[in-house]
């Protein structure tokens, strides 16, 4: 008997865009890598925010300029988010990203530490922080339906179990969802290599498969460019090799499991971009766990799900990462990892539907407030994609 | 018990599920796809998570895993023989 969809629901906040959140962060996001040391004194001040410091943001230009706009302002879109304190050294600079942010309406303020020095800046960006803690405490859950879900999934240290068992419970899930109007996403271009005729074949229409055959060949194309012999020592993994993994085919076939076998591909997006409608999406992405889950929460995705085989223990700031395993011996070993434990897939304890249900189960929980393991842990890997050299 | 679990009946290897397989133990396999058993004699000792051939393979002769090529053999390898990356490789990059 499988999990009733058509009246599931979840507690989420609604945000002022009609977006639903499923956490309720403070944010204090620092423009560029020298006014970090402002943003961990605000967030260190004021209780109740979570500060995202990173490395990058200066003398960028072009598209890698654009993608780095384009994710921070997407992370402090995300409806996870209720309010966020922007700080960057220039005031032009910091004033595009809280403009960016502002369009959602959501109660945003910069500030600018040049000419004012890091003693001025944490003042006035600490009382602000504090007000916008008071207000977002007051913020309720509602009841909303499962068509409000953002969900994207990655897997990460994978093994051959997370192509027999964890990969396919995703994909069986997200093939239930496809049909309540869920907006999902996958991405890790390098990583269908092998498979990549698989996804193109799901394509929805011709112009959809044209899209995802171009960013597919840039990417081989990128990797043709750079490598040294091949790309062994890296794709697979160590990791992968040690789990049983041998070539990035085998690699790629398990991971496009987490697609399912009925759901069209809907549309592609570029890294960081909002999908414009429900459905499942393809991002063009690397398959670097931290930078995958960034990218996702920059385009406005609230719950992810990621398999391990071998033991992936990323997180993210505001994205609340659950972990789900079919590998009893990881799962034996690294058992505070792990949210949803799906390893009876592979002893014949538990149907593949059943652990489809599992993981819609843990979602919803999950969207409703349950902290992941990662988040429990304190994981907030934030790690931006970076196209080419700083000018 | 299962020892290892083949996805298709039509692949060349199987996954190790359980830790602790030694060479000359008899396993029991389970075809998803097809909901079939197989039983198999290992000829190595194979960790969990790897996989080992249930058809002879040649050099040069490709593996199917998922129903779908995953590399190229580089070394000979019978039935119940440890596969991994000493006799398999990519075809890409």
């Amino acid at each position: 008997m499988s999990l009733e969809l058509s009246n599931a629901t979840f507690m989420g906040y609604v945000r002022e865009n009609g977006r639903v959140g499923v956490r309720n962060h403070v944010l204090i996001l620092s423009v560029d890598d020298i006014s970090n040391a402002a943003i961990q004194a605000v967030e260190n001040n004021i209780k109740g925010t979570i500060a995202i410091p990173h490395p990058y943001g200066r003398l960028q230009f072009g598209a890698d300029l654009e993608l780095h706009f384009r994710t921070l302002i997407g992370t402090g879109s995300n409806p996870n988010v209720a309010a966020v304190v922007v700080v960057g050294i220039e005031e032009q600079w910091t004033q595009h990203v809280v403009d960016g942010i502002a369009a959602t309406g959501k109660p945003v303020a910069g500030f600018g530490i040049e000419q004012h020095g890091d003693h001025d800046t944490i003042m006035r960006a600490s009382a602000k922080a504090k007000e916008f803690v008071h207000w977002a405490s007051t913020l309720q859950r509602d009841v909303r339906p499962i068509s409000d879900l953002w969900v994207s999934t990655k897997c990460g240290e994978s093994d051959t179990t997370s192509g027999l068992a964890s990969n396919p419970a995703v994909g069986n899930m997200f093939d239930k969802l496809h049909e309540h109007g869920v907006t999902m996403v996958f991405g890790e271009t390098t990583e269908l290599t092998g498979g990549e005729h698989l996804v193109a074949e799901r394509c929805k229409t011709p112009e959809i498969r044209d899209r995802f055959q171009f960013m597919f060949d840039r990417y081989q194309d990128v990797v043709e460019a750079h490598k040294t012999s091949d790309l062994s020592d890296s794709q697979p993994t160590k990791g992968n090799i040690a789990g049983g993994l041998t070539t990035i085919e085998e690699k790629a076939l398990g991971n496009i499991q987490k697609i399912g076998r009925t759901a069209p591909v809907d549309g592609v997006l570029d890294k960081a971009e909002e999908p414009s409608g429900p459905g499942l999406w393809f991002m063009d992405s690397s398959s670097a766990a931290a930078e995958m889950v960034t990218l996702c929460a920059a385009a406005g995705f609230t719950v992810h799900m990621f398999t391990t085989g071998q033991g992936n223990v990323v997180g993210h700031p505001i994205l609340p990462v659950i972990k789900t395993c079919a590998n009893p011996r990881t799962v034996r070993t690294m058992g505070e990892h792990i949210d949803s434990d799906i390893s009876g897939l592979l002893r014949k304890e538990m149907t593949m539907d059943e652990a489809g249900d599992a993981l819609i189960e843990m979602t919803l929980q999950t969207a409703s407030g349950r902290l992941t393991a990662a988040e429990v842990l304190g994981h907030r890997e934030f790690v931006l994609t970076r196209l080419y050299e700083s000018a | 018990m299962i020892h290892f679990i083949v996805h298709d009946e039509n692949d060349s290897v199987g996954v190790i599920v359980v830790e602790g397989i030694t060479a000359g133990d008899t396993l029991e396999g389970w075809i998803m796809d097809q909901q079939k058993d197989i039983e198999v004699q290992a000829k190595d000792d194979i960790p969990i998570g790897h996989k080992l051939a249930i058809t002879d393979l040649d050099k040069d002769d490709t593996v199917i895993k998922y129903g779908t090529d995953i590399g190229r053999v580089v070394a000979p390898i019978s039935v119940g023989e440890h596969v991994h990356v000493h006799n398999v490789k990519t075809k890409r990059w």
